[in-house]
């Protein structure tokens, strides 16, 4: 008895071909012999398993396709074969393995034209979103006794004192590279003590809370995303809303709510660990003495540029949480949605910010506080 | 590699003869300081059908996760074909995993997966050199002979009711044409019709196949219909392996609670009316049957 699955067709005392298998034919033997056992050439009369030592339902099988192929009959089938050749009667199905599918050249216009439908829906569905939440936060204000104040301190925890050291730290280093590279390039006209103010106004107007508002979407926005997603998916959502509890109050406005209050104060603490990383680059390589720089800043940056950070760090706040929660809601079906819903959600959320970003930063302008 | 009786390394294409394909000895798990078991036994016979049953939170599902190796002892031996479980290299598992089939509480299905590449997904992973001709083949009729329906196949399991995904499972369970079938709580959220069903199936692969079946269950019926033996865990142990009707004589307060209760009565019923339908062209039966089926008034 080998390890290997092996046949021979010969001719029969009877005139008729006799394919003779022996060896185990188990599903762990079959690769090797299925495609020899596919091109032989027929006829065969009649299909000898005595020789066969083992066999399961895929052994079973390959003898069964054999003998409906060649209308060959099945002789010294063991006890255990012929079981296994009766219980596999009728389970011939001819049904494609994979989802059906549309050709290449239908599928690439029909998905083309989906999108462009499905950006309507879209837009649609984030001012309804917007609209509901608003109606949720107008309800809240009106029964403020639903408010859930626990989930709040949870998510400002969440969202805000959790970031603080990535926040910091990126922030510091962002700092030092402007400082660093400001320097060199202000050194050409002999203006390196400029780099505070380069530091102090490029930290506190643009990037302070623009960087804070990138890091947000990646970790808070992604993580709105991906645990509404999943919380829909095992119908907590739905169980929530047949207990009667709005999952807009209860998952939505917490979240929301926690990232608009946390974005000016981020965005601020990420303009403070900058300058001072700038300061640091002051020190070591400018000769301006760490103090001297920050004292400065006061002199060189208007009060202004403060406030345009402060303005604008809620409305970033504010859209990144959407999108993630959004996003989170509009989940549906299986586990590669919260992963698809979770991309777009970081994704919108930053390429928004920046659009909105630049609508600020021309709005202020304008109005004088270049 | 799975090992026979005397610790000799199966062959790929050799069946398992031993006697325990599944021993447990003096398991412990937990989980921190909460113990689930405390010096669990265990033997599983070839070729038999083992009911698993103990109240909730008992650790049943533990056990059959530390059984398949997903629960990692705290003490103890687990043995599946020979050869311990714990700690092992995953490379030489998997002599062990392909001889076993899993059906996990909710199918567990690749959800990005048809039902039909569900069940290819061990035949790839085991076998690469079966054409993919062949596996698809394969993969249609383990589906037909799950009880699915032929289209079932290139559905995904979002499109499935709970029954059709347990079906589904099952067929994957199966793609590899395992000695040893796990099963938790198959018929957990089926119609009585189609848990009736899903019994007479496995009862049907067992002897059709020559499986050995660990089956966790709450399913009185199932226990009654199907089992051969039933494992009763009870303060962190097995507490006895018997036959049903052997149980049912044990002088144990939950054993007797859950046989005896309500529902194991009513199951006992079934069972019986079953057994005499059997005879009803004796006279005797018939009228059994009949008083059966119609208790007196007032007794409700």
């Amino acid at each position: 008895m080998g390890g290997f699955a092996e046949f021979e067709l010969v001719e029969g005392d009877d005139g008729g071909n006799v394919l003779t298998l022996s060896g185990p034919y188990l599903v762990s033997t079959i690769g090797a012999i299925d495609q020899d056992l596919r091109a032989l050439e027929g006829p065969i009369s009649r299909i000898d398993l005595s020789a066969v030592s083992e066999i399961d339902t895929v052994g079973a099988w390959i003898a069964t396709s054999l003998s409906n192929e060649h209308q060959a009959e099945i002789t010294g089938a063991s006890d255990r074969a012929e079981r296994l050749i009766d219980a596999l009667e009728g389970t011939r199905a001819e049904e494609e393995i994979a989802a059906p599918r549309l050709p290449v050249w239908k599928r690439v216009p029909q998905a083309m034209g989906d999108k462009v439908l499905g950006a309507r829906h879209g837009v649609y569905g984030v001012v309804g979103f917007l609209g509901a939440l608003l109606i949720a936060c107008a309800s809240l204000i009106r029964h403020p006794r639903r408010f859930r104040w626990l989930a709040l301190v949870r998510q400002l925890e969440l969202v805000g004192v959790s970031a603080l050291p990535i926040i910091g730290l990126m922030s510091f280093l962002i700092g030092i590279v402007i400082a660093q590279q400001g320097a060199v390039q202000l050194a050409q006209f002999g203006a390196e003590t400029l780099t505070v103010n380069l530091v102090g106004r490029i930290t506190l107007r643009e990037l302070g809370v623009l960087m804070t508002a990138i890091m947000v979407a990646g970790r808070s926005g992604s993580a709105f995303a991906a645990q509404i997603g999943t919380m829909r998916l095992t119908e907590e959502v739905d169980a929530m809303q047949t207990i009667g509890i709005s999952p807009m109050e209860a998952l939505v406005v917490p979240r929301i709510l926690a990232a608009v209050l946390m974005m000016p104060l981020l965005g601020f603490y990420s303009a403070g660990v900058a300058i001072i990383g700038g300061a640091v680059v002051g020190q070591f390589m400018l000769g301006i003495p760490f103090w001297t720089f920050l004292t400065r800043i006061q002199d060189v940056v208007p009060l202004y540029d403060l406030w345009v950070g402060l303005i604008k760090a809620p409305v970033f706040g504010l859209i990144v949480a959407l999108a993630g929660c959004y996003h989170g809601m509009k989940v549906k079906g299986n586990s590669e949605e919260v992963g698809l819903r979770t991309t777009m959600a970081v994704v919108t959320g930053i390429f928004a910010v920046i659009v909105i970003d630049a609508f600020f930063a021309v709005f202020f302008t304008e109005i004088g506080w270049g | 590699m799975a090992q026979d009786e005397t610790g000799r390394d199966l062959g790929r294409h050799e069946r398992y003869r031993g006697e325990y394909p599944i021993v447990v000895e003096g398991l412990k798990t937990a989980f921190g300081p909460q113990v689930v078991h405390q010096d669990l036994d265990l033997k599983v016979r070839r070729g038999e059908i083992l009911g698993v049953v103990g109240g909730s939170g008992t650790g049943k599902s533990v056990l059959m996760r530390a059984i398949i190796g997903l629960q990692t002892p705290a003490e103890g031996e687990v043995c599946v074909f020979g050869r311990s479980i714990a700690g092992s290299d995953p490379q030489q598992d998997i002599g062990i995993r392909n001889r076993w089939g899993v059906l996990f509480q909710g199918g567990a299905l690749f959800s990005t997966l048809t039902v039909g590449e569900n069940v290819e997904v061990p035949l790839k992973q085991f076998y690469p050199d079966i054409e993919p001709e062949l596996r698809h083949e394969i993969a249609r009729y383990k589906v037909v002979l799950s009880g699915l329906p032929e289209e079932a196949v290139s559905k995904y399991p979002s499109e499935l009711s709970g029954g059709m995904k347990k079906r589904a499972g099952l067929a994957r369970a199966l793609a590899l044409d395992p000695e040893l079938l796990f099963l938790d709580e198959p018929t957990a959220g089926l119609d009585p019709i189609g848990a009736a069903a899903f019994d007479h199936l496995t009862l049907e692969l067992k002897e059709t196949l020559g499986l050995t079946v660990f089956l966790i269950t709450h399913d009185l019926d199932t226990l009654h219909e199907i089992c051969d033996r039933v494992a009763v865990i009870a303060d962190k142990k097995v507490i006895a392996v018997d036959t049903v009707p052997n149980l049912m004589e044990l002088d144990h307060p939950w054993i007797q609670e859950y046989f005896n209760g309500p529902r194991g009565r009513a199951a006992l019923t079934a069972q019986a009316l079953d057994e005499l339908r059997k005879h009803m062209d004796e006279p005797v039966a018939a009228h059994a049957v009949k008083a059966l089926d119609k208790p007196p008034a007032g007794k409700a």
